[in-house]
């Protein structure tokens, strides 16, 4: 271990500095990045600090405004929203990355699948993708949730319900990128060469792709935080639960402004401006990295 | 700026100060000391290194040379469309007795198509795809003089179309529904639209076939005759350029290597360089066997010191290898940038 | 052009047959029945539980037609959808879907109206103007804030407005079409109160959605400045203004149609959504409520109407691009 340390450690700062410097460069990645670690450093010690159990209701003393000892202040059902935040961030969190991991596997597999086989599995694939794509996402999802038993309602649901027609643009992107890997030369050269469709896929082509697959899977998270986000917000989360979404949601259907209980929507939102904004951010990061053409015009 | 409009037409129609007696004596083109840089992140690259010739009213001068070698960059100096991270040092491009360099923005805006056009190279998508033909001619005519009522414009349009051998009716069609060939007419019919005095046409054939290259050729040789301007040629093809042009003017690495007629390069070439250009056409003699020139163009970045070609030179002296070539007038006007005529001039 | 049309048409009627499906099977997979779940949520608001609460429930299945067999509920339902019936509001009974979406479409409408059209202007002009290389520094970087604001929800915008202006400044109305006591008439002061509560919903709107707008045109933006024609626009000597509106502006709108399109999904959950937080009696207040009450054939209705709305609306711009793209009608 101690030997293997030695030659490493020149190597790794050959690679951290390079990337720190192109951060500086491509900004909307760097300060995305920087947001973003600030939130999960947030979520992540904050649970050492808070008691989890006072982000559910009747835990804290209610409608106490931001103090020393509820620095965001507690809200009308007796939650502590410092608490509210730490397990609301972390739930989202869950969310986001679950949805969009599954968004984006079964985007990646249906994507393969259709530029590689072509035919029929293709052209079906891509009329559901056509079809499915003018259709407003997010209302047939308030359709699933709303039919929902609202008690029943979990953080995993939300995610299952998010990813459910959340799939269809990675798998068009991911069909795209295939479908021009597969004219270039390496895999031409594989094939001929005699190696199976299978050793093509995992060893030519997927290692291409993954930058593309990496884009797509944060572009599936925003989309998923977004999307359960906006169902929170109509009423249809967990409603125990205290996603960030469901206390804008409560404090609006109690009227907080009308009472002059500001804190109550206000810090949920910053909240969810910083998660957005951050991965909107390395979204467009991203994209500057992969699109040689935007970074031509800086 | 109706002075600069007014100012522009009264050249056209007497060009060179009244001096009616010999007009083809003087020049309408000067190109003096003309200087182009490039900034780029690996450093500063010279373009175009002290570029001076000059044309007479009616005279067809060819510009050859290898991609890269400044041919466009020279169209593009001239037309002041060198855009950042380029920039033109020095140098100045007379038209008519003005100094393009020296105008302001606007009368630079005014100059281009009425003193000086210009035939662009990808013919292709250089109209605009969403806009017909006769709107483009007309937005183009209306940029230079709002005053001529509507008829007019429209009858110079159809007369300028009449003129490259298109039909009136391409005035209400959209790009998309015309070929190659008429397209790169159309770009041409655009160009002469305000009988500038010099025209200037960069690469015009390329991306076209080869029947298609030689009607075009031979059109923009109609029209440069009809309003007597001076035409200059870009392109790498010495061939279809020796049928057309007057005068050949060889670049290499940004600079003019060689500037004479066109039966002194095909029978005597004095350069090393056009030497191996016009050793590399195929002839009669050296049937089957090409000839290319050893090595590679340079790169801007990283010229070789002394004369830019010495180490691709047959005739390569040890002065060639430390000092740059000075340029030199031979007998007859010939121009020559080499060690091996200094002496002579 | 006949036959592109009808293909348009069928594949218009396939989007409207699939939307409907989904929304016809989602709900009958799940356990939830919305009539009992109706008459449990009353009985817990009344504390009134009745005793044959399943007869009920049955003789409302048998006038709602629920009782049949799902193919002849499901054919029924398809020759309802038809003839835009989305049968009765549970919570309002006996007013209809169709006179609820009705009654809240105009607010809407009207909302969603100017603040796309204003979104849509305001975001591809900064846009394109962000890619232009001739424009001045500061004109440039005016579209930064903007794109900064992509990630933002427009509701959340809603609520940061909702606490500067509304509740610290106390400039502008907290909520509500108009105030309250006032009667709606035709008068200016009442016209002008009006106006006054359409602010900060349409403000909100159009932040949070000019930033996608500038960010997509400035990609395309950076596409055509560097094609052929124009530059050779600008070797004709067009003026600066031209060359940006015609040649340069006009073709990288193009995509930005389809784009426009495409959005319109995201656009109107936004409206819906921004219309609840302000209280204004449009579809989404319905909706909102539909959801709060449980009240099923509204939101099914609302959210059916709306996806076949939009698919309408896709198709129409689709037959509009030929009119702004020549180089499609040969196709």
């Amino acid at each position: 271990m101690t030997i293997s340390t030695a030659p490493h450690k020149p190597q790794k700062t050959g690679w951290l500095f390079p990337f720190l410097r192109y951060l500086g460069r491509n900004k909307s990645l760097g300060i995305g990045l920087v947001i973003l670690l600030i939130l999960v450093a947030f979520t992540l010690f904050g649970q050492f600090f808070v008691d989890p159990k006072d982000a559910y209701p009747l835990s804290v003393p209610s409608k106490r405004p931001p103090s020393w000892e509820y620095p965001f202040g507690t809200d009308f059902y007796g939650r502590d929203l410092m608490a509210a935040m730490v397990v609301g961030m972390w739930q989202t969190a869950f969310i986001g990355v679950v949805a969009g991991g599954i968004g984006t596997f079964i985007g990646v597999v249906l994507g393969f699948v259709s530029a590689y086989f072509g035919g029929w599995v293709d052209a079906s694939i891509r009329t559901v993708c056509q079809i499915l794509t003018p259709i407003p996402v997010m209302l047939i999802q308030v359709v699933v949730a709303g039919s929902l038993d609202k008690r029943s309602v979990t953080i995993f649901t939300m995610a299952l319900i998010v990813v459910m027609l959340a799939w269809m643009g990675p798998t068009l992107v991911i069909r795209s990128q295939v479908l021009t890997m597969k004219e270039r030369q390496f895999v031409s050269v594989a094939k001929l060469s005699g190696v199976s469709d299978m050793g093509i896929i995992f060893k030519e082509i997927l290692p291409n792709l993954l930058p593309f697959v990496a884009a797509a899977f944060v572009g599936q998270i925003f989309l998923a935080v977004f999307a359960a986000f906006y169902l929170a917000v109509l009423g249809l989360g967990p409603l125990r639960e205290p996603l960030l979404g469901n206390i804008i949601w409560l404090a609006q259907s109690q009227g907080a402004f009308f009472n002059g209980w500001w804190w109550w929507p206000i810090i949920p939102s910053l909240g969810m401006i910083l998660i957005l904004g951050s991965l909107a951010l390395i979204n467009m990061g991203l994209d500057e990295l992969s699109n040689p053409r935007i970074r031509r015009s800086e | 700026m109706n002075s600069i409009v007014a100012n522009a037409k009264k050249l056209n129609s007497s060009p060179a100060k009244s001096n009616k007696v010999d007009r083809s004596a003087f020049p309408i083109l000067d190109v003096k000391n003309l200087e182009v840089t490039y900034f780029t992140d690996a450093g500063r690259a010279v373009a175009l290194d002290d570029v001076s010739f000059s044309l007479k009213a009616g005279e067809k001068l060819g510009i050859v040379g290898e991609s890269g070698s400044g041919k466009s960059t020279l169209a593009l100096a001239m037309m002041r469309m060198i855009k950042s991270p380029g920039r033109i040092e020095s140098g100045k491009v007379i038209v008519g007795g003005d100094d393009l360099i020296e105008l302001s923005p606007e009368e630079m805006r005014q100059a281009r198509l009425q003193k000086i056009s210009y035939i662009p190279q990808g013919a292709m998508n250089s109209l605009n795809p969403v806009i017909r033909i006769g709107a483009q001619m007309v937005d183009a005519v209306r940029a230079h003089m709002p005053d001529e009522s509507k008829s007019e414009v429209y009858d110079r349009c159809i007369n300028s179309l009449r003129s490259v051998d298109l039909p009136a009716s391409v005035f209400k069609m959209h790009p998309h529904e015309l070929s190659g060939g008429m397209k790169q007419r159309v770009c041409i019919a655009i160009g002469i639209l305000l009988q500038p005095q010099v025209i200037i046409a960069d690469e015009p054939t390329s991306a076209l076939d080869v029947v298609t290259q030689r009607q075009v050729m031979e059109t923009i040789d109609k029209v440069q005759k009809q309003i007597n301007a001076a035409v200059i040629l870009i392109g790498h093809d010495m061939g279809l350029m020796a049928q057309f042009v007057d005068k050949v003017a060889v670049m290499y690495a940004g600079r003019l290597v060689e500037v004479c007629t066109v039966r002194e390069m095909f029978t005597d070439p004095k350069h090393p360089y056009s030497k191996a250009l016009i050793n590399c056409l195929p002839n009669l003699k050296n049937k089957g066997v090409f000839q290319g020139i050893p090595g590679l163009a340079p790169s801007l970045l990283r010229l070789p010191g002394g004369c830019a070609f010495n180490p691709r030179c047959e005739s390569v002296m040890d002065i060639c290898k430390t000092q740059r070539p000075e340029v030199a007038t031979l007998d007859g006007g010939r121009v020559v940038t080499c060690h091996k005529f200094t002496g002579e001039a | 052009m006949i036959s592109l049309i009808l293909r348009r048409l069928g594949f218009l009627m396939l989007i409207i047959w699939s939307a409907s499906t989904i929304i016809f099977f989602i709900p009958r997979l799940s356990s939830v029945n919305p009539v009992r779940e109706r008459f449990a949520e009353l009985s817990r608001l009344t504390g009134y539980a009745p005793d044959d609460l399943e007869k009920i429930v049955q003789s409302f299945n048998k006038q709602f037609g629920l009782d049949l067999p799902l193919w002849q509920q499901y054919i029924d339902y398809l020759g309802n959808v038809i003839t835009l019936d989305f049968g009765y509001s549970l919570n309002r009974y006996p007013t209809t879907v169709v006179e609820l979406i009705a009654q809240s479409l105009p607010w809407t409408i009207g909302l969603i109206l100017f603040a796309t059209i204003l979104s849509f202007i305001i975001g591809n002009l900064l846009g394109a103007v962000a890619a232009w290389p001739r424009a001045p520094r500061w004109l440039r970087n005016t579209a930064l804030p903007f794109v900064l604001l992509m990630g933002v929800p427009p509701v959340l915008v809603g609520v940061l407005l909702l606490f500067f202006v509304g509740f610290q400044l106390k400039f502008l109305p907290l909520g509500g079409a108009y105030s309250i006591g006032l009667l709606p008439e035709m008068s200016w002061s009442f016209a002008l109160d009006l106006l006054r509560h359409q602010i900060l919903p349409a403000l909100s709107l159009v932040l949070g959605s000019i930033g996608g707008w500038v960010l997509t045109m400035r990609g395309m933006g950076i596409t055509i400045q560097g094609e052929d024609y124009v530059n050779f626009a600008e070797h004709k000597g067009l003026s600066g203004h031209r060359i940006f509106f015609d040649y340069y502006l006009r073709n990288a709108m193009l995509p930005q149609v389809t784009a426009f399109g495409l959005a319109l999904g995201t656009v109107v959950t936004s409206a819906i959504i921004v219309e609840g937080l302000f209280a204004l009696p449009g579809v989404g207040t319905v909706l909102i409520n539909a959801i709060r009450a449980n009240d099923f054939p509204v939101i099914y209705g609302i959210v059916l109407f709306i996806t076949i709305s939009i698919a309408v609306i896709m198709t129409l711009l689709e037959f509009l691009y030929p009119l702004l793209d020549p180089r499609i009608n040969n196709e």
